[in-house]
C-alpha cells in the first residue's frame, strides 16, 4: 500500500483502456476518483458498476469509456440518466457498447472474480430476454441434480476503485453502512484504489467488521467528502436534493457541459468541487441564478 | 363529484392492504416502496421490509429516494452486503412477496423495464432490470403496481426484463421457476389477478367511481372481466392521513441542503 494524493493515484493507476469498477451501491460512490479520471482525461475505459449512478452519466457525458457492464442504469428515485441514454440512443459524444446484467448476476460475477473461479452461479435470468442480448448469461447443468442453473463469466477488474469512511497509516481500510458488492469488486480487482474521509492512527474496527487489510491495497488517498453528492455514513447524507437537480443539469449536453466545464474541468480538486457548490461547510451559499 | 383523493392514492392504499404483518416483502423503489411503508406505518407495524441493498427489517421515517439511502441502514435490523441479499435471503427462499413495478406489462404479468423500441437502438432506453428478474422468480408470489394506460399495458413486450407466466398455460410452472409469479397487479383504475387455468390477468376488483369500461380502454389487448368484479373501500381518513404525512415528510427531507463537514 501507498499512501499518496489522488491525482498521483489516478496517474499512476489509471490507464487507458483499462477495465475500471468504481463500486458503491448508492452509498460511497467514489465521485472524488471519477471527477480526478476525468480531468486527466482517461479514455476508452470499460467502465463497470451495478449502478451506473451520476458518476458514469459524469464520465460517459465526458467521452472517457468506450464500454459499460452494468445491472440498473437510472438516476436513483428520480428517472433517466440522460448522458447515459445519450450515448446508448444517439451515440454521443461517442459510441458505447453495454453489457447488461441483473444485479444478482453482476453480484454471482465479481464473486466468482474474487473466489478466482472462471464464472458464478445463480438461478437467475428465467424467463427473461437478458441472455438474448447478452451472449456471457449462460448455464450448466448441476451434477447432483440435473437443474440447469444460470452462468455468468467471472469480473476481474484491471483497477477498482472504492470510498471508504477511513483507513490507518498502515492502509487498512474500514467501510461501515450499505456495502453493495464493494468488497468482492475489491478482491476481484488486479489492482485497488481507495479514497477515505480521513486517515487515523488507530482504526478501530469492531470485530468482523469489513476491513480490507493495507497489503491487498495499492493505493490510499485522503478525500474529504470524496462520496459527495452520494454520502458516507456517519459523515454526511445523500446529497437527495441534487440527484433531483441533475435530471435538469444532465438532459441537455450544453447545460451538461458548462456544468462540468464549471464544477469538474474548472476546478483543481475535490475540496474547490464541494465549495463550488456551496456544500462545503466553509463555504459561501450560491447566488440566485448560480449553476449548482 | 371528485373524491377527495387521487387514483394514485387509492391505488398506494389498494396495494398496502394486501400486504399483512410479519409479511416479509423484498421491496422495489418508488411505488411499490410507498405501498409497503404505508403498510408498516397503518396495518401492519411488524412487515419485515427488505431492499436490495442489503437493509433487512428496515423502518424508515421517510420514504427513500434511493434504494440504498442511509436512513434505510440506520433503522435496519442488518445491514448486509449485496451478494449475500440475492442469495442467501432472496434465492435462499426467505422472501414472502417480491413487490415491483415496471414501464411495461403485458397480459401475463410479464414485465419490461429495460428499452422501448429494438434492443439495439431504442427509442428510449429505461434503467434496466436491477433486482427484478431474481425477485420475480425466486419470491414465494410477486405484487405489481403500475399505472394502467394503453402505453404500459400492452399486447406485446418490447422486452421481457422479469418473468412472469410467459405465454401462460402453466409456462411459468414448466420453467422451473421457485416462486408462483404476479399474484396480483395493482393499478389506479383497480386490480388483476391471474386467472388460475390460463395465467391471464383479469380484473377481478375496481375502485370506487371507476367503471370496468376504464379499465378495458386502459388495457392494449381485450381485458378480460372476472364474473364478479369487487369494489375496493375507499381510503379511509387514517389510511390517507398517514400516506400524506408520510409523502409530506418525504419531500421535506428531499429538498433539504446538505452540508459536507469540511
Amino acid at each position: 500500500m501507498a499512501l499518496m494524493t489522488l491525482p498521483d493515484a489516478v496517474r499512476r493507476h489509471v490507464k487507458d483502456g483499462q477495465t475500471l469498477a468504481m463500486e458503491g451501491f448508492t452509498h460511497l460512490i467514489p465521485f472524488a476518483a471519477a471527477h480526478e479520471i476525468i480531468r486527466q482525461g482517461r479514455t476508452d475505459l470499460h467502465l463497470v458498476r451495478m449502478t451506473p449512478d451520476i458518476i458514469y452519466d459524469q464520465m460517459i457525458g465526458a467521452g472517457c469509456a468506450r464500454a459499460l457492464t452494468f445491472s440498473w442504469g437510472g438516476n436513483p428515485g428520480v428517472g433517466s440518466l440522460h448522458r447515459l441514454r445519450d450515448a446508448v440512443e444517439q451515440r454521443w459524444p461517442r459510441p458505447i457498447e453495454i453489457i447488461e446484467h441483473s444485479h444478482a448476476g453482476m453480484a454471482a460475477s465479481y464473486t466468482a472474480g474474487a473466489s478466482n473461479l472462471p464464472f458464478g452461479l445463480l438461478r437467475g435470468y428465467l424467463g427473461t430476454d437478458l441472455p438474448r442480448v447478452n451472449a456471457q448469461v449462460k448455464s450448466v447443468t448441476c451434477p447432483y441434480t440435473g437443474e440447469s442453473i444460470a452462468t455468468v463469466p467471472a469480473l476481474r477488474p484491471d483497477l477498482t476503485v472504492l470510498h471508504a469512511q477511513r483507513a490507518d497509516r498502515s492502509g487498512n481500510v474500514l467501510l461501515q453502512g450499505i456495502l453493495g458488492a464493494q468488497k468482492e469488486a475489491a478482491m476481484a480487482a488486479k489492482e485497488l484504489l481507495v479514497t477515505v474521509e480521513e486517515i487515523v492512527d488507530r482504526l478501530d474496527a469492531p470485530m468482523n467488521a469489513v476491513v480490507l487489510p493495507g497489503w491487498v491495497v495499492t493505493a490510499v488517498a485522503c478525500v474529504p467528502g470524496g462520496a459527495y453528492p452520494s454520502y458516507a455514513q456517519g459523515h454526511y447524507s445523500r446529497d437527495n436534493a441534487f440527484y433531483l437537480a441533475w435530471d435538469e443539469i444532465s438532459r441537455d449536453r450544453d447545460t451538461f457541459r458548462r456544468w462540468m466545464d464549471a464544477h469538474v474541468l474548472g476546478v483543481p480538486d475535490h475540496a474547490a468541487f464541494l465549495k463550488s457548490l456551496g456544500v462545503a461547510a466553509a463555504s459561501r451559499e450560491p447566488q440566485a441564478g448560480e449553476a449548482r | 363529484m371528485i373524491p377527495p383523493w387521487t387514483p394514485d392514492e387509492m391505488m398506494t392504499v389498494a396495494a398496502a392492504r394486501l400486504l399483512w404483518d410479519r409479511c416479509v416483502c423484498f421491496v422495489g423503489i418508488g411505488l411499490p416502496s410507498a405501498a409497503a411503508n404505508l403498510a408498516r406505518h397503518a396495518h401492519a407495524p411488524d412487515i419485515v421490509l427488505i431492499y436490495e441493498s442489503g437493509t433487512v427489517g428496515t423502518r424508515p421515517d421517510v420514504l427513500p429516494l434511493s434504494i440504498g439511502d442511509g436512513e434505510l441502514a440506520e433503522t435496519a435490523t442488518a445491514v448486509v452486503p449485496l451478494p449475500e441479499i440475492f442469495a442467501y435471503w432472496l434465492q435462499g427462499g426467505r422472501v414472502d412477496v417480491g413487490f415491483l413495478g415496471a414501464a411495461q406489462i403485458d397480459r401475463f404479468g410479464n414485465l419490461n423495464s429495460t428499452v422501448i423500441g429494438d434492443y439495439a437502438h431504442p427509442k428510449t432506453r429505461l434503467p434496466g432490470a436491477g433486482g427484478a428478474p431474481e425477485i420475480a422468480s425466486n419470491a414465494r408470489q410477486v405484487f405489481v403496481v403500475l399505472k394502467q394506460n394503453p402505453r404500459s399495458f400492452v399486447s406485446r413486450l418490447d422486452f421481457r426484463s422479469s418473468a412472469g407466466f410467459l405465454e401462460g398455460g402453466g409456462a411459468r410452472a414448466r420453467m422451473g421457476a421457485p416462486g408462483a409469479g404476479p399474484q396480483v397487479v395493482i393499478t389506479d383504475l383497480g386490480i388483476l389477478r391471474p386467472a388460475p387455468d390460463t395465467d391471464e390477468l383479469r380484473l377481478v376488483a375496481r375502485y370506487e367511481g371507476v367503471p370496468v369500461d376504464r379499465a378495458v380502454n386502459a388495457t392494449g389487448w381485450p381485458l378480460r372481466i372476472a364474473d364478479h368484479v369487487d369494489v375496493v373501500a375507499p381510503p379511509t381518513d387514517e389510511e390517507i392521513g398517514v400516506l400524506r404525512d408520510l409523502h409530506e415528510r418525504t419531500r421535506a427531507a428531499h429538498s433539504r441542503r446538505v452540508r459536507v463537514p469540511y
